[in-house]
């Protein structure tokens, strides 16, 4: 097999992942994420006309009956329509606004219904909450996965590995900010996937390096990487590829309320699959990773080998 | 190397798939659509004839129906019905054949076999997003109850000090803290003696000013907790009692964390009235068994509410001594003969008309009157020549005990004479329900409509299908003969995922289909990596038993760290998230554990079927081989 030179081409790659974290970093900065309703709190409902819905129509319902700063948008097809209400309207609202439309529905005498799709109040302090317990549930999960990796393999690595999930997670967070797609739960444990997704593929190279320190001995450090990231290309494209393809599926067919999830996996794990090549390896290899560092066994549990089939 | 699993391998493995389909089978049972209908009270019996009067209704509305069944109690009955699309229009003909009393619930009656059901075996449960519904979040206001509570020590100090005819000044300062002035040292140590035997709760501190000697009051951290952990489970308690008053087939009412509560009610679309019931507020009203010879128009008569007693009667006088505003804490509890009893407390301005109605009436009665606020429903034809239904809002009194007075009753007293303890713990419920309940809020609702769900419900399975498709077209192609073993372990993985999901109980999400399509393409990996190692060391020169021996133990510790890894972040997920983010997790994780075993010794056995322990020149694995 012809050992692919990734190394060499690290100062490339660290400039293109730069690049990315740049304007993630600027585009977070400025643009912030368009957070959606389980985060920001207020009123959402969806309504399904019988018929195609004249968005003017409703608005202009909506303001002459009250309902300031609704945005009225199409959602997913000419007859659903999404209703935001900003902060600041109760819990009761949702299916007053429902009531005001279907009667204006009703008087224009058009004979088609308005029916519920779905309403969703989220109050203000509950929104605070969650965007605090997501970003506690982010940290919990790095935090604990640089334990584990430095446990079985080494503090290099661990670094190495957090470095590719920290760029993934901004890169990822960018995308969502620059194209201004809503953020919202799913979303959010769409990026927890994605966490644990690139990690796993970090750890199977990992997995490949530390054998191959201890196999090859008249190898340099950066020479073992190629190596090892050259032996471990074709599982991670496979298991890369057959992932992408149930996403993509998945954002196809599943329908509106989880496209945004399919879309965040769909970017996490592509810029998975690049980092746990690129930046994990380079990252370790920068901190200056060598044979010693492995050299001693790692000590595995008895109980495991018994588990091989 | 021959490759070939023991006996006992190859049964493990045909056990754990066969426990697998049996207990995923439910899940292939499609429910039928049905309602529910329930007595309101437990006096509301369904017979024969109002059950008659029900399917009547329906067959007029030319809606089939099939599976009557009145409940062994008789009172809840269940019809299912053919087409689920008639489901609204049979729930509004039944409940108006049926009127008042009676509560009609839309339902998904199980389908299951009794051979499966006998064992355990159920479908799993669909989360609101599939089956539509609402969801509440509730956070009860603890501050509030704490502040009540600190009122209540306020004027019971203002008594007992006067009472005992202490000088002093004392304030309830809005910090929550009683602060008391006294002029001489003496009278404060008194006072201190007196506070600190009526209400040990409180933790007194003495602060001097230079021209009085103070007492500061203020309530320990451990009491708040209790008062915000007692206020909290009233809440849940009384929130559960009118969840099954709107008869949903499986509702849900949670705590979560320190001051939430979450209702799910699968089915309901109504918020308005689901919300109405949620909300509801009882009171009580305390008055005197009217006398014998007292004119008509002194006294009312009440029925008793429970359904013991149901049909007897009190005449009550129309003056009322307390309402429930005034019953601080009501606790069911024992007197020294261990016969139950209710402890009651009122605040200082009820003790005050207690003991002035009772002091002159000792030897006579005194009635306890729950009041509801309950709905009558009218008919009426709209503008649009529709027939709406209009609720009308009435209270409803009913009689829950008549005790004798034994003596002048005070701010506390007790209720005896109660047969079990059952009952006590019951009648300090209802006593509750009157003001002490710490205030409830709404922040948070999801409604989702039946037509959404059914959608999420076939969008979602469609990119399943979909997804695992893709999957087992480049997987074969790839993997070959292999790559048919890694396919026949994901179906076996998807099977074993549902199986467990419905053992466990769990409910399915949009987000969880969404994790069980994640986990269709990752499962896979372990394969993957299994697969690529045989490739490398069959180009190593290892011969093609070697290689798959090889290939399976050396890929082992790669899939055990990259599936542990996932595992943890799916564990933190459920530990940290709520609502979808938990659904996914769940999943997600069972569908970790499921695949390491299907795709590890799932497909090891296969292979080992396959080519174990004979001779084989060349594996079907795909890629170059040499």
């Amino acid at each position: 097999m012809k050992v692919i030179d990734f190394m060499g081409q690290r100062k490339l790659a660290a400039a293109f992942s730069l690049l990315l974290l740049v304007v993630s970093i600027a585009s977070l900065a400025t643009r912030q994420l368009n957070w959606g309703l389980d985060f920001t709190g207020g009123t959402l409902v969806e309504v399904h006309y019988s018929a195609s819905a004249n968005l003017t129509d409703i608005r202009a319902t909506l303001e002459s009956s009250g309902f300031a700063g609704a945005t009225v948008v199409s959602f997913g097809s000419d007859r659903d329509v999404m209703i935001r209400l900003p902060l600041g309207y109760t819990d009761k609202q949702g299916a007053e606004l429902l009531g005001i439309l279907q009667e204006a529905y009703a008087a224009a005498e058009s004979g088609g219904t308005v029916e519920l799709r779905r309403s969703e109040f989220v109050g203000p302090q509950v929104g605070d909450e969650l965007r605090e317990q997501g970003g506690l549930a982010m940290l919990l999960a790095l935090g604990l996965v640089t334990l584990y990796v430095a446990f079985r393999f080494q503090l290099k690595f661990a670094l190495g590995s957090v470095a590719a999930l920290m760029h993934d997670v901004i890169i990822t967070l960018g995308f969502f900010s620059v194209v201004g797609m809503e953020f919202d739960l799913t979303v959010l444990a769409a990026l927890m996937a994605v966490i644990g997704y690139s990690l796993n593929d970090t750890i199977v190279v990992f997995d490949r390096i530390r054998e191959n320190f201890r196999k090859i001995r008249r190898a340099g450090p950066s020479e073992v990487l190629n190596i090892s990231i050259t032996e471990t290309l074709d599982r991670t494209l496979v298991t890369s590829g057959t992932t992408l393809l149930v996403v993509i599926a998945l954002a196809l067919f599943g329908g509106e309320m989880i496209f945004g999830f399919a879309i965040t996996l769909i970017v996490g794990i592509s810029i998975g699959t690049y980092s746990s090549i690129y930046v994990a390896s380079a990252a370790a290899l920068a901190m200056g990773v060598t044979k010693e560092d492995l050299m001693i066994p790692v000590k595995e549990g008895a109980e495991q080998d018994d588990l091989t089939p | 190397m021959l490759n070939k699993y023991p006996l006992w391998k190859y049964l493990l493995v045909l056990f754990v798939l066969l426990l697998g389909l049996f207990y995923a089978a439910p899940n292939l049972y499609a429910p039928d659509p049905a309602l529910q209908i329930t007595g309101e009270s437990s006096a509301q019996q369904i017979d024969q004839k109002t059950w008659q009067r029900a399917l009547d209704a329906l067959d007029e509305a030319g809606i089939e129906h099939f599976g009557e069944l009145i409940g062994p109690d008789g009172r809840n009955a269940l019809v299912r019905l053919r087409n689920a699309d008639q489901q609204l229009v049979a729930k509004s003909s039944v409940s108006r054949a049926l009127g008042d009393g009676y509560i009609v619930a839309l339902n998904l009656a199980p389908t299951t076999p009794a051979w499966l059901s006998s064992y355990g075996a159920q479908p799993m449960k669909l989360g609101l997003d599939l089956s539509g519904g609402v969801h509440f979040k509730l956070e009860v206001d603890v501050d509030a109850a704490i502040e009540r509570r600190m009122e209540y020590y306020f004027n019971a100090t203002k008594r007992a000090l006067r009472e005992e005819r202490i000088r002093g000044f004392v304030t309830l300062g809005k910090d929550g803290r009683i602060e008391a002035r006294f002029k001489t040292e003496a009278a404060r140590e008194e006072a201190r003696e007196l506070i600190a035997e009526q209400s040990p709760e409180l933790i007194l501190d003495r602060v001097d000013d230079g021209d009085s000697w103070n007492l500061v009051a203020t309530m320990s951290d451990q009491t708040r907790k209790e008062i915000a952990d007692y206020s909290v489970t009233q809440n849940l308690t009384t929130l559960r009692n009118r969840v099954n008053e709107l008869g949903v087939s499986e509702p849900l009412v949670q705590r979560q964390g320190q001051n939430r509560i979450v209702v799910e009610l699968p089915g309901i679309q109504d918020t308005a009235e689901a919300k109405r019931i949620l909300g509801k507020v009882a009171n009580l009203e305390f008055r005197l068994v009217a006398n014998i010879d007292a004119a008509p128009s002194e006294k009312q008569r009440f029925e008793y509410r429970s359904a013991d007693r149901a049909g007897a009667s009190e005449w009550l006088e129309r003056d009322v001594i307390i309402t429930g505003e005034r019953v601080s804490t009501a606790q069911a509890s024992f007197d020294q003969n261990g016969q139950p009893n209710v402890q009651i407390s009122l605040d200082s301005e009820g003790g005050t008309l207690m003991s002035r109605a009772t002091r002159h009436n000792i030897k006579r009665r005194m009635g306890v009157l729950f009041i509801e606020r309950k709905y009558r429903t009218r008919y009426e034809v709209g503008e649009d020549g529709r027939e709406v239904a209009v609720k009308i809002p009435y209270d409803e009194k009913k009689l829950l005990t008549a005790p004798v007075i034994q003596s002048a009753l005070g701010a506390q007293f007790q209720i005896t004479g109660l047969d079990n303890p059952l009952e006590s713990s019951e009648l300090a419920l209802m006593l509750r329900a009157g003001a002490l309940a710490a205030p409830i809020s709404f922040v948070e609702e999801r409604t989702v409509g039946p037509s959404l769900g059914a959608e999420n419900i076939r969008m979602g399975l469609q990119s399943v299908y979909y997804g695992l498709a893709l999957v087992v077209l480049f997987m074969v192609l790839y993997y070959r003969v292999f790559g048919v073993a890694a396919v026949v372990a994901l179906g076996f993985n998807m099977m074993l995922l549902v199986a467990v999901m419905s053992m466990l109980g769990a409910t399915l999400t949009l987000p969880g289909i969404a994790g069980i399509v994640l986990t269709v393409g990752m499962a896979v990996d372990a394969n993957v990596l299994i697969f690529a190692r045989i490739r490398e060391e069959l180009a190593n020169g290892l011969s093609p038993q070697m290689a798959i021996h090889s290939g399976y133990e050396r890929a082992f510790t790669t899939i055990m760290d990259s599936n542990l890894t996932t595992l943890i972040v799916a564990v933190i997920l459920y530990a940290v998230g709520t609502g979808p983010i938990k659904g996914f997790a769940v999943t997600l994780s069972v569908g970790i554990l499921t695949s390491m075993f299907t795709a590890i010794m799932g497909t090891r056995a296969l292979i080992n079927l396959v080519y174990g322990g004979r001779r084989v020149r060349k594996l079907s694995i795909g890629g170059r081989q040499s």
